[in-house]
């Protein structure tokens, strides 16, 4: 599993073998690409980039072009044992709408995403009065994809709000895995196992 | 080739003998697990990758067929047959009704596209192959690719369908009904009985052919290519038009060219036979309607390609597939791809096309 990113690791390090997986915004098919290769997963993806969806095909994977916010519902319930939505969540037009439909889809769902919350990112806010250009954040306000930011205390009343259930928790900072403590704070990234 | 048949077509009739002209490229292996049928488009043969008999064009899908290709010759067994119906050799129209030693014309069965698929599988029969690696189409070729998995479930594994849809609109029906129109409209098409005498519906199925040629466009492409230019004709004024009803401007001598030239290769008949199979298909209709029902439990790997200028075939006929495949649970990619080309820009040059086809196809072979 070397190459992927740090919460793609994650990700596959805690699928089960031979499982069914749709990874919602699979970009050009790294992580199905190596569920595949290495833990036999039946993966299938789903895309909004053509050049990504075209990427992924010539890897011999299943994709198909296609928005979270509008083609999930396509999808029939229970067919997967994970949806997968990985650093997708924060361009959603309707996060919520999208994470229901990925908890209708899968029998558990890995979401991950950049913590607004992050120190660097409120510090960046405090002193500059500016919205923070990051490492996980790298385009100015008016051309970046996320339009949903979110922190890790937002997410976690979120899931307490529609009743979910967090089967995991996993804090990225620097690529390095980091403490639950202060995660809200202190983790630039979080990955959240959940359940229905 | 003449097979012996009979094939038992969908509007209830038996067909025998049906003959099939065929070409292949490569060589079957021992395994007999590297054929790939290449299925052709309306006005298609099975010239796919060899020069035309009548026209002396080259094949017309060697962008994607052929050395070095996707589809490799040295590595697929490549099967194109002319579909039944069609008038480059295999049983249409124009061949001979045994039963009264004259072309069948209008006589002969009306088809649907299953028929064309079954009449394949009696030809992999003769072949002795068993299981496709692949069948591609694209067009109506699509139709007879995407209907390949339905009809014989155990005798494909992968499906690459490009610039297709699982059912004709009405819009697609309305543009069939003017080309057959004006093809009987034509005096010289007699109710289809001018073969005696060669004298054949030349008009009529020139104008169909520059109906359905429209379709195959797009305006951005047709802009592009003529936008309102007039023809450059010696004593005329180019600024100016003819006020006349000449092709002055040059698209009207485009399509006029178009029309003329597929006459010397295409039967009117056959036109209105393909055209009316093509109308007729609707690969969710024997299963109460619901698509998803027509792919359950397959276990054919699927990959649908659509082009954004395509309005014949447009990218929400591939969702409405894609839809019905995911809600089958079938092993299924898409994309649509972007070109100014309309319809026809799956035959055309495309890169992206050719690196999904050959990713799509070797995917399967490693399986």
């Amino acid at each position: 599993m070397t190459g992927l990113r740090p919460d793609l690791r994650i990700i596959a390090d805690n699928i089960a073998a031979g499982s069914r997986v749709l990874d919602v915004g699979c970009g050009d098919g790294a992580l199905m690409a190596a569920l595949r290769d290495s833990r036999q997963v039946r993966a299938r993806g789903l895309e909004l980039d053509p050049a990504n969806v075209s990427a992924a095909v010539t890897r011999g994977l299943s994709v198909i072009q296609g928005d979270a916010d509008t083609d999930l519902v396509d999808y029939p319930s229970d067919s997967v044992d994970y949806a997968i939505l990985s650093q997708t969540l924060q361009t959603a037009r309707a996060p919520h709408k999208v994470l229901e439909e990925l908890l209708r889809i899968g029998r558990q769902a890995f979401v991950s995403f950049p913590n607004f919350a992050h120190w660097r990112i409120r510090m960046s806010l405090l002193t500059h009065g500016r919205m923070p250009v990051t490492r996980l954040i790298p385009e100015a306000w008016y051309e970046t994809p996320n339009i949903h930011h979110v922190t890790i205390d937002d997410f976690r009343e979120l899931i307490a709000l529609r009743g979910w259930t967090c089967d995991g928790e996993w804090f990225l900072s620097g690529d390095q895995q980091t403490s639950r403590g202060m995660a809200n704070l202190l983790a630039e990234h979080a990955v959240f196992l959940l359940r229905r | 080739m003449t097979l012996l048949g009979p094939l038992r077509l969908d509007c209830g009739a038996a067909l025998a003998p049906v003959e099939i002209a065929y070409e292949t490229y490569g060589s079957l292996n021992a395994a007999k697990s590297n054929a790939v049928l290449i299925c052709h488009a309306l006005t298609g043969d099975q010239y796919v990758a060899s020069t035309h008999p009548v026209t002396g064009k080259p094949g017309w899908w060697m962008r994607l067929v052929g050395p070095e290709k996707p589809v490799d010759p040295a590595r697929d067994f490549i099967i194109c047959a002319n579909v039944i119906g069609s008038c480059m050799g295999s049983s249409g129209p124009a061949t001979v009704d045994p039963a009264t030693g004259t072309p069948w014309g209008m006589d002969f069965p009306v088809l649907s596209i299953a028929d064309m698929v079954r009449a394949q599988a009696l030809l992999l029969d003769y072949l002795g192959i068993d299981t496709l690696a692949a069948v591609i189409g694209g067009s109506m070729g699509g139709m007879q690719a995407l209907s390949w998995p339905v009809l014989y479930p155990d005798r494909v594994r992968a499906a690459l369908v490009i610039a297709s849809t699982a059912r004709h609109s009405a819009q697609n029906i309305a543009f069939h009904e003017v080309g057959r129109q004006a093809i009987m409209a034509d005096p010289r098409w007699r109710k289809g009985s001018y073969y005696a005498d060669g004298d054949v519906p030349a008009s009529g199925l020139a104008v169909a052919r520059m109906a359905a040629h429209i379709t195959y466009l797009s305006e951005a492409g047709l802009t592009e290519k003529f936008g309102r230019r007039l023809q450059d004709k010696t004593g005329a004024d180019c600024d100016g038009s003819s006020f006349g009803f000449d092709a002055d401007f040059q698209i009207q001598s485009y399509l006029r060219h178009q029309g003329i030239s597929f006459v010397d290769r295409f039967d009117a008949n056959s036109y209105l036979y393909i055209t009316r199979a093509m109308d007729y298909f609707d690969l969710a209709l024997p299963f109460d309607g619901v698509l998803a029902s027509a792919f359950m439990g397959t276990k054919t790997r699927f990959c649908l390609i659509s082009f954004d200028t395509d309005w014949l075939y447009p990218t929400a006929e591939s969702r409405r597939i894609v839809h019905a495949l995911n809600a089958a649970g079938a092993e299924a990619s898409f994309v649509e791809l972007s070109s100014p080309f309309g319809h026809d820009a799956f035959l055309l040059e495309c890169p992206e096309m050719n690196r999904i086809v050959d990713g799509f196809l070797r995917a399967g072979a490693t399986k």
